[in-house]
């Protein structure tokens, strides 16, 4: 293929500049400094370092939750309280029996991951701030407890952490030993990022409603990523409760909560090692300036203002160079339909989706006003009308996004208006947006890997610990994406951030997402808007080909060339109602729609 | 006992009110919940202490000092947190910078001002009664507060202005409003309704930096349970809130009444999101 029409410069053969290695530095940085620490850093180092690491623990699972899955919980010092509670007082052995630190340890890790669910559950109901505010309120509630149940906490008094036994009873030991829980929860978190759930959490986030049309469930994966959370900060706790050697209520400020909110967003939404950099940073800052500890909260509270203000990518943009090389500006989209042939399922359950008298109003204004309509396979179905005539709003009646006050959609004898948003993704209808809803920070690939998360077999716990169904799904994922950009004509871009595309491009990465669905049903809303007349027509060949190879296309189109070039039947609404409907040749000199509509 | 509780609850109750109005006022004017509106409050109480126990001005001069300074505070949010990340409210960056400006305001007054609550004037000189100003004097800010708020809203230009940005912000703009300089006046407008919460009430709060968290969380849940830009549901269920949590202290305790509050306030909006007198969201795609 020739380079000069389809793609990026090559990448200039240098091994430091080499993305594997690129990204693997600073992890190797960090590993040596970590491992070697004793060697030459002094004991109060140790300690500092120490802290950093248990922060860490905390850092690493709200990650997920704020970096990727875009949920502001703000409190989630309430889960370190209760973890580092929970911890000493089962080992200090004075309301109860003491156990063994490492069995309390676990302990209040299944406290974490309980209590993180109920301080989650309201994100499943509640907007942003509604949420963070939740957080914040529980935050300052489990302190009150603290203080208040001091048969069992020691109240303002407080209550000794807990002692790991040998080898971790020495200084250096104990932070070997947060060190290897810090070095797992990196190793997980890094699984997760990158598996299916870890790009699902970004589309909950950044394209919420194009995550439900991939047929991801929001709640099931937010409530894993609670528990995960949960669980991490609770152990955390126990760390913190050991290093501090006494705790009292007045340790879990929500100075402290904030340190773990600020340390996220410094490091930059849906990355890893920036967070890590970013907890590093604000553990150690106030050591440099000793005078200053007093403003240290003031101090992360303007480098937070700053952060949203200037760089809301915080250090994970600084420090991806990759992205900084410039794209080349006179690319050209060049699909290859032949290649739909391996992605669109040739195993397809025969079955019409059809439209019977759906009646949808918005207040006195009939947006469908009994609307009939079938979709069959193998065939283009245009559905064209002036603006306001319901064409978003009948794609939006099948994806489930409105339910209609009379009438069904029936797909192989299911009602589809009767299913959560999500299934209609497992009944293998996908759709694109009329503005297209990408993870703007995620490469073009992950963007359409989103596409295929319902195909993966592998659960959560295993993408968590990278068991064998874990690269299995990852490999199978891949391939397809990689195949569907090729489809589309994107596969020069497919490690390129997606925010960097131009509109056009966006809309054939949506096409692609949609592919890995092997939709039996494509609903496209306006996929030609702000094309060029060159790609209008190279999208036309590619929807031709969809259709040719077994999927049925809903097609909402304004541009009506297109509409009458690949169209097998064309609906025209107007004011809800279907004013015409027929073959392109019909509609072309039917009488009404070439007055209301197409003008003449 | 039963007097006080009712009398105390109130109070406090409009103290909470106050800071709902002051959430509703920033929200109308620009979509945006603020993190800012407890360290109003707090800034009331505290700038009201300092300009009249610490530098002995008149009670009348620390008043409108204290006013003047909530103005002060609720036009720097608008200009530093709010206006920048207006164009992408879908992002929520407000959530942040609203948060990070509370925190710097809030540490600021910390530092300076010191982390104990101090005393806070008695504003009138009058007897100690059952019935003492430090209760009374929020129920009438909050009364003066409704008044005026009403009569600013249906009797004035400006009022209609508000309004109308309110409503529908550009349709609001394409009509030629200043939007911006309305922005900006509704966000002082809210910091000095916030600070009067805090001046008015700042016999019951003491001056106090710890207070503005305490008044972010409390005076948000009239705003959540009221439904949002619903002054009038702000204000009763602001009394409600306190009327419970003064009963419940009295009845269980400190700790245990806060539990009763959160519990409550999360119970009630996850049976109704959108609040008791609030109507649901509309359209995603």
């Amino acid at each position: 293929m020739d380079m000069s029409t389809t793609g990026i410069r090559p990448a200039r053969a240098s091994f430091l500049s080499s993305p594997a290695v690129s990204t693997a530095l600073p992890w190797l940085g960090l590993a040596i400094i970590g491992s070697t620490l004793p060697l030459w850093a002094g004991g109060y180092w140790g300690v500092i370092a120490t802290r950093a690491c248990i922060y860490w623990v905390l850092v690493a699972g709200l990650n997920l939750l704020v970096g990727f899955a875009g949920q502001l919980a703000i409190g989630w010092v309430a889960l370190l309280t209760l973890g580092a509670y929970i911890t000493a007082v089962l080992t200090a052995g004075q309301a109860v029996p003491a156990l063994d630190p490492y069995l309390a340890l676990a302990i209040s890790a299944v406290a974490g991951a309980v209590f993180g669910v109920v301080v989650g559950l309201p994100a499943l109901r509640l907007r942003t701030f509604y949420f963070a505010i939740t957080t914040l309120g529980f935050a300052t509630i489990v302190r009150q407890i603290a203080l208040a149940w001091s048969t069992v906490t020691g109240g303002g008094v407080g209550v000794a952490g807990p002692v790991f036994p040998e080898p971790f009873d020495s200084q250096w030991g104990f932070y070997y030993l947060c060190l290897i829980f810090a070095a797992i929860c990196t190793w997980m978190t890094i699984n997760i990022a990158g598996s299916r759930f870890g790009r699902a959490l970004t589309a909950i986030r950044d394209a919420e409603v194009a995550a439900e049309a991939s047929g991801i469930a929001k709640p099931r994966l937010l409530m894993a990523v609670f528990v995960f959370s949960g669980a991490t900060a609770a152990v955390a706790g126990g760390l913190f409760a050991s290093l501090q050697s006494y705790i009292t209520p007045d340790a879990f400020t929500t100075e402290l909560s904030v340190l773990f909110f600020i340390g996220v967003l410094i490091g930059g939404r849906g990355s890893i090692i920036g967070p890590l950099l970013g907890t590093i940073l604000l553990t150690v800052l106030p050591e440099f300036a000793a005078p200053l500890v007093a403003w240290s909260t003031f101090l992360y509270a303007v480098l937070l203002l700053a952060i949203v203000l200037t760089m809301p990518g915080g250090i994970a943009e600084l420090i991806d160079f990759k992205n900084r090389r410039p794209l080349q500006t006179n690319r050209a989209i060049v699909p290859r339909p032949e290649l739909l042939k391996r992605l669109l399922a040739e195993d397809q359950e025969p079955g019409t989706l059809t439209l019977e008298q759906v009646e949808l109003h918005f207040g006195g204004v009939r947006a469908i006003d009994g609307l009939d309509l079938t979709i069959v396979p193998g065939q283009v179905h245009g559905l064209i009308g002036p603006n306001g005539s319901g064409k978003t709003t009948t794609l939006n009646v099948i994806s489930g996004y409105y339910i209609p006050q009379n009438g069904r959609a029936v797909l192989r004898g299911a009602v589809l208006t009767q299913l959560a948003h999500h299934r209609r993704a497992h009944m293998r209808i996908a759709r694109t947006f009329q503005t297209p809803r990408i993870v703007g920070e995620a490469s073009v690939l992950e963007n359409v890997m989103i596409g295929g998360t319902i195909d993966g077999t592998g659960t959560f716990f295993e993408s968590l610990l990278a068991l064998p169904r874990h690269w299995k799904d990852e490999k199978k994922l891949r391939e397809t994406a990689t195949l569907a950009l090729s489809a589309v004509g994107l596969e020069q871009l497919a490690h390129v951030r997606a925010d960097r595309l131009q509109h056009s491009e966006l809309r054939f990465v949506e096409i692609a997402r949609a592919l890995m669905l092997r939709p039996a049903f494509l609903l496209l809303d306006e996929p030609a808007a702000g094309l060029s007349a060159d790609e209008i027509r190279r999208l036309g060949t590619l929807v031709v080909a969809m259709a040719k190879n077994g999927a049925g296309v809903l097609l909402v189109e304004h541009h009506a060339d297109l509409i009458f070039d690949i169209c097998d039947l064309v609906t025209v609404l107007n004011l809800g109602k279907k004013l015409a409907a027929g073959t392109p040749a019909e509609i072309r000199s039917h009488r009404e729609v070439v007055s209301a509509y197409l003008g003449g | 006992m039963l007097f006080s509780i009712v009398v105390s609850g109130v109070a406090i109750g409009c103290v909470y009110a106050l800071i709902g109005i002051a959430y509703n006022v920033m929200f109308s004017a620009s979509r945006v919940f603020s993190f800012t509106a407890g360290t109003l409050g707090m800034a009331g109480g505290i700038l009201g202490a300092l300009f009249i126990l610490k530098l002995g001005l008149p009670v009348w001069a620390g008043f409108l000092l204290a006013l003047a300074g909530g103005a002060v505070l609720g036009v720097v949010t608008e200009i530093l947190a709010v206006r920048p990340v207006l164009k992408s409210l879908d992002q929520h960056l407000y959530v942040l910078s609203t948060l990070a400006l509370a925190l710097i305001v809030q540490q600021f007054a910390a530092i300076e001002w010191g982390t104990d609550a101090q005393p806070f004037p008695r504003l009138l000189n009058l007897e100690r009664s059952s019935f003492d100003q430090t209760f009374w004097l929020p129920m009438l800010a909050c009364a003066i507060t409704i008044v005026g708020l009403e009569m600013l809203y249906r009797r004035t230009l400006l009022g209609h202005a508000f309004l109308a940005i309110a409503e529908d912000n550009y349709a609001a703009r394409a009509l030629g409003l200043p939007e911006r300089n309305l922005r900006m006046a509704s966000f002082a407008l809210a910091g000095v309704i916030g600070a009067l919460s805090g001046f008015a009430g700042g016999q019951m709060l003491l001056a106090n930096f710890d207070i503005a968290t305490q008044l972010t969380f409390y005076g948000f849940v009239p705003v959540a349970l009221g439904g949002m830009g619903n002054n009038r549901g702000a204000v009763i269920a602001g009394l409600v809130l306190g009327l419970f949590q003064q009963a419940a202290n009295f009845l269980v305790g400190g700790v245990f009444s806060s539990v009763a509050v959160f519990v409550a306030f999360i119970l009630v909006l996850l049976a109704r999101p959108e609040g008791l007198a609030g109507v649901a969201l509309g359209r995603r795609v």
